[in-house]
């Protein structure tokens, strides 16, 4: 078969809803275009516990600490899960976590801004976890079978990080003058960067139409984006919270909100490693890896050695 | 430092007594033991499973997906091993 039929039955099968997976035949560039993509979004979930993890300690009470620890971990358990999907595309686990660490490989640009207050992790948690659930919802259909099966997974743990949050935030809303100020500093500071976790706009997004063609995406990220707007307004509206755009408003005609633009510009300097935290979050993830390092050695030592007591 | 690359694991779940044990994912662990507990951590942090089996990814054999279509060609001709194929009179109850 030659390379252009190849490259038709493939199609056929994307256009039929067949799922692909891992030993079929597939583009090179469907594969990279995988690769890049469910391996930020592996980056992504770990270099999330950073922010959060740094708040384990200093929860409130007891509750919101026990809350917190088991969303940090599902946050692990679904870095997993991905980091086994990118694994099937023939990729190592070790140059995955390397192309991180060098610089190569992205992750979302909201982990780059930090968590000041404790109205933060429920911010981070109702704007930034429902904004990653915008998006994982509609990949659950992903075309990659692997993908597509993570992504199940994640979307049944995720739910409850979106309404921990958001019930925390309730929790802020209705106390002192000075809780509810700080949940609407947090709103002010997560709302931009969390419109800016859908990517760039569709016309300056260079991945998007062959991504929708091998339906490895199903929505653009402008029409993710709009979704999430209008979920989250009436939203806040509950929450008594004031959203940062003078310019939103309803739109009868559309049947949507507008909103303002967004500042590209911050969006490409966080991109571009010039956000507030870049640094340390690979400094941490470098870290830990290093520091980590004789532990996994220590445990491979371990089971050679088991394995040369039972054979002899 | 180089590390030593951990041996991939299928990990397999029955999520109640009466079900088969059912492929949910894998992961990396240098021998068995861990491999279970971290299966537990991983893929049973919901009760999910009440048994967990862990299988080497490398002691898997699998069919060739290329040679598929005339591997599996006797079971797809032989529509005669379905009951649809036979023909019974109308009025024939518990058949």
């Amino acid at each position: 078969m030659t390379q252009a039929e190849k490259e038709l039955r493939f199609q056929e099968k994307i256009d039929r809803e067949i799922k692909i997976e891992p030993n079929d035949w597939m583009p090179d560039e469907y594969r990279q275009t995988l690769v890049r993509q469910i391996s930020q979004h592996a980056h992504s979930e770990v270099v999330g516990m950073l922010p959060e993890g740094n708040w384990i300690t200093r929860a409130p009470n007891l509750r919101r600490k026990a809350v917190l620890l088991a969303k940090v971990q599902d946050e692990a358990g679904h870095g997993l899960y991905l980091y086994s999907a990118v694994e099937t595309l023939g990729t190592s686990r070790e140059q995955t976590i390397d192309d991180l660490h060098s610089g190569k490989a992205k992750y979302s640009s909201i982990f780059n801004y930090p968590a000041l207050t404790w109205a933060d992790i429920g911010t981070i948690g109702w704007l930034v976890d429902g904004a990653a659930i915008m998006n994982q919802v509609a990949l659950c259909r992903t075309s990659y079978g692997p993908y597509a099966r993570a992504m199940v997974k994640i979307c049944k743990e995720e739910s409850f990080h979106q309404r921990q949050g958001y019930e925390s935030l309730i929790k802020l809303c209705n106390g002192t003058p000075q809780q509810k100020a700080m949940a609407q500093d947090a709103m002010n500071r997560f709302w931009w960067p969390a419109l800016m976790m859908f990517g760039p706009s569709d016309a300056e997004s260079t991945h998007s139409d062959q991504s929708i063609k091998w339906k490895i995406k199903r929505f653009t990220n402008d029409e993710l984006r709009q979704s999430f707007v209008d979920a989250t307004v009436p939203q806040a509206e509950i929450l008594g919270l004031t959203i940062p755009d003078s310019n939103l408003k309803w739109n009868e005609e559309r049947g949507h909100y507008d909103f303002s633009e967004i500042d590209w510009n911050e969006f490409w300097q966080v991109v571009k490693g010039n956000g507030p935290c870049n640094k340390e979050r690979l400094a941490a993830r470098v870290k830990a890896k290093e520091e980590g390092a004789w532990v996994r050695e220590a445990a491979s030592a371990f089971a050679k050695k088991r394995a040369m007591k039972k054979s002899a | 430092m180089s590390t030593i690359e951990w041996p991939l694991w299928e990990v397999f779940i029955r999520s109640k007594q009466g079900l088969n044990h059912k492929h949910v994912g894998s992961l990396r662990a240098p021998d068995a033991t861990l491999a279970l507990e971290n299966a537990r951590d991983v893929y049973t942090r919901r009760s999910e499973g009440i048994s967990i089996w862990v299988v080497e990814s490398a002691h898997i054999h699998a069919t060739d997906i290329d040679d598929a279509a005339s591997f599996f060609e006797p079971s797809d001709t032989k529509i005669y091993r379905h009951p649809t194929f036979y023909e019974v009179p109308d009025g024939v109850k518990h058949m």
